[in-house]
């Protein structure tokens, strides 16, 4: 099996309001897959359906060859395959770390060992500690231990890394990708951009319940062929000339201040200018 | 897939770690340990002390009180605990966080139902402690009220238990469920005889505190601790422990349909 997510024709709607209209989405085993979009384009709700805890109004959904609005112990034997990390917890401030680590093991059919993920997770020296004396970036490795105690084939990941230090996201980027090298596929949410040019194989934009479009980071919005940037100083001024053949018209500045040009940087598109556009766009 | 069925955990093992857990959860929160667990001392200090008369002979007010708290403390370990501890589980998002694992419901529920039963069997063994020691109160003299007294503490605490679930979805915030349960349960003990004699409240509310379980337990409890001479003191002039018992087994019904039907693991 090597599609571990299908979804075709996605729809649910709240009412009058139509959170996901049509979504489409293909997953591979072994990929980070990236879902980013604006507030209110659907994805929570995307990813609630396909994490089974809401229920959709059609479409087909496969995950891990499991229908995820299936009820009863059925559920519980998918829910064995799978991580999910919500969004920020508050819960178990009175446990330790490793108490609450090793009661989360219990749920599961062939879970890791406790003491070794909290290592993966980097929070070893603070085993002993409350959950309620942790800091925000510890708190979310520890909701990430809890959620990939099980052994997962399959981890869902809410805004990972917010109120992360820079520091603390770089090390935290190297656990999941650790994650992806051991096997597990993984979802990604993420307000970062950086984050899913960083980790993602592969990202999809969603706007206005609708998939936007489907690629990797530096393919995005066709990035890869957009104008370059370049900017220099000339006397008092910065100026500035978009182009699609940067390297020549570096070549012609430099002629024409005999070498050394002041000031010069020539600069791709980032995904967050292409993720923006994209997203401006489609609110007209 | 490479599970083997054979050490697969049951909701009865998840359950019981369930349990575990939250009686260390419990242990840990002193601040409401300590006021679960003292605050009925407390009031029975003040009560026995204010009211040091006889009520009928051979039964001062203080033995009348210790009855009328042992069945508050089945309603205070239970349904208060419960109906104020469960939303704020929701609102932190452990019940969320709970719904995304393999781990059955029920186990949930048992790990609630351990630690209610562990919190009722230390208040009742305080109050029958304290009321001993300070307050002259006599524990059951025969093999058979002992029973009785098993009986509705098991019953009673059921009872207690799936009401608190049921009611865990009334409060809208978890910040604010004490403020919407903590009066329910006092109005409830005012009206149901435990801080004065049942027969002398008005027979309106009487009437209305016949309606709900604590009534029944309390009055359960007075015909374990009470001598039976005391029965013809009651309303109906005898104990009616088969009304009672069917009263509170018919709330525990009403409370487990109400409980199955309603309950939320995420905030709307």
């Amino acid at each position: 099996m090597n599609t571990v997510i299908n979804v075709s024709n996605l729809r649910k709607s709240y009412g009058s309001t139509t959170a996901v209209n049509g979504v489409d989405l293909e997953i591979k085993k072994g990929e980070i897959f990236a879902l980013l979009g604006p507030n209110g384009a659907g994805k929570t709700t995307t990813i609630e359906i396909l994490e089974g805890f809401r229920d959709r109004d059609s479409g087909d959904v496969r995950v891990l060859d499991f229908d995820p609005a299936t009820k009863g112990h059925a559920g519980q034997l998918w829910r064995d395959r799978l991580g999910i990390v919500l969004q920020s917890t508050l819960d178990a401030g009175d446990l330790t770390v490793y108490e609450s680590v090793s009661h989360f093991a219990h749920y599961y059919d062939s879970p890791k060992d406790a003491r070794e993920v909290i290592e993966l997770v980097g929070l070893t020296d603070k085993s002993n500690a409350l959950g309620r004396t942790l800091s925000g970036g510890q708190r979310r490795r520890l909701d990430v231990a809890l959620g990939i105690i099980g052994n997962p084939e399959l981890i869902f990941l809410d805004e990972p890394t917010t109120g992360f230090d820079p520091e603390a996201r770089r090390a935290f980027w190297v656990l999941i990708k650790k994650l992806r090298d051991e096997g597990a596929t993984i979802i990604l949410t993420t307000h970062y951009l950086d984050e899913a040019e960083a980790l993602a194989d592969r990202v999809a934009v969603i706007n206005k319940g609708q998939i936007i479009e489907v690629s990797t980071p530096d393919q995005l919005g066709g990035r890869a062929h957009s104008l370059a940037t370049i900017t220099w100083r000339e006397g008092d001024y910065v100026r500035s000339e978009r182009s699609a053949h940067p390297t020549d018209f570096v070549q012609k500045l430099s002629v024409k201040f005999g070498g050394e040009i002041p000031e010069l940087s020539v600069k791709r598109a980032s995904l967050e200018d292409i993720y923006l556009e994209m997203i401006g766009i489609t609110h007209e | 897939m490479n599970k083997s069925a054979a050490n697969s955990p049951t909701a009865i093992s998840i359950g019981l770690q369930r349990g575990k857990l939250e009686i260390k959860q419990f242990m840990r929160q002193r601040e409401s340990v300590v006021f679960t667990m003292l605050f009925p001392l407390i009031l029975l200090a003040i009560f026995g002390s204010v009211f040091s008369n006889s009520i009928a002979k051979g039964v001062t007010f203080s033995q009348y009180f210790v009855a009328g708290m042992i069945a508050s403390g089945l309603v205070n370990t239970g349904f208060q605990q419960l109906a104020i501890m469960i939303p704020m589980e929701r609102e932190f998002g452990t019940l969320k966080r709970l719904r995304g694992t393999p781990m059955p419901a029920s186990s949930y529920f048992i790990g609630k139902a351990i630690l209610v039963t562990l919190s009722m069997l230390i208040q009742v063994a305080l109050l029958l402690v304290a009321g001993v020691l300070f307050f002259g109160v006599n524990l059951p003299a025969t093999g058979q009220k002992w029973l009785l007294l098993a009986a509705l503490l098991v019953l009673g605490s059921a009872c207690s238990t799936v009401l608190g679930i049921a009611f865990s979805n009334v409060p809208k915030s978890g910040r604010g469920a004490s403020a919407v349960v903590s009066p329910v349960v006092i109005v409830l003990q005012f009206f149901s005889g435990v801080f004065f004699i049942f027969t002398d409240l008005p027979h309106w509310m009487q009437q209305v505190a016949a309606i709900f379980p604590l009534k029944w337990m309390t009055q359960g409890a007075r015909s374990v601790f009470l001598p039976d001479s005391f029965a013809t003191r009651e309303v109906a002039g005898n104990w009616e422990t088969g009304k009672t018992f069917a009263i509170i087994a018919a709330w525990l019904v009403l409370g487990l349909l109400w409980a199955v039907r309603s309950f939320k693991w995420e905030r709307d």
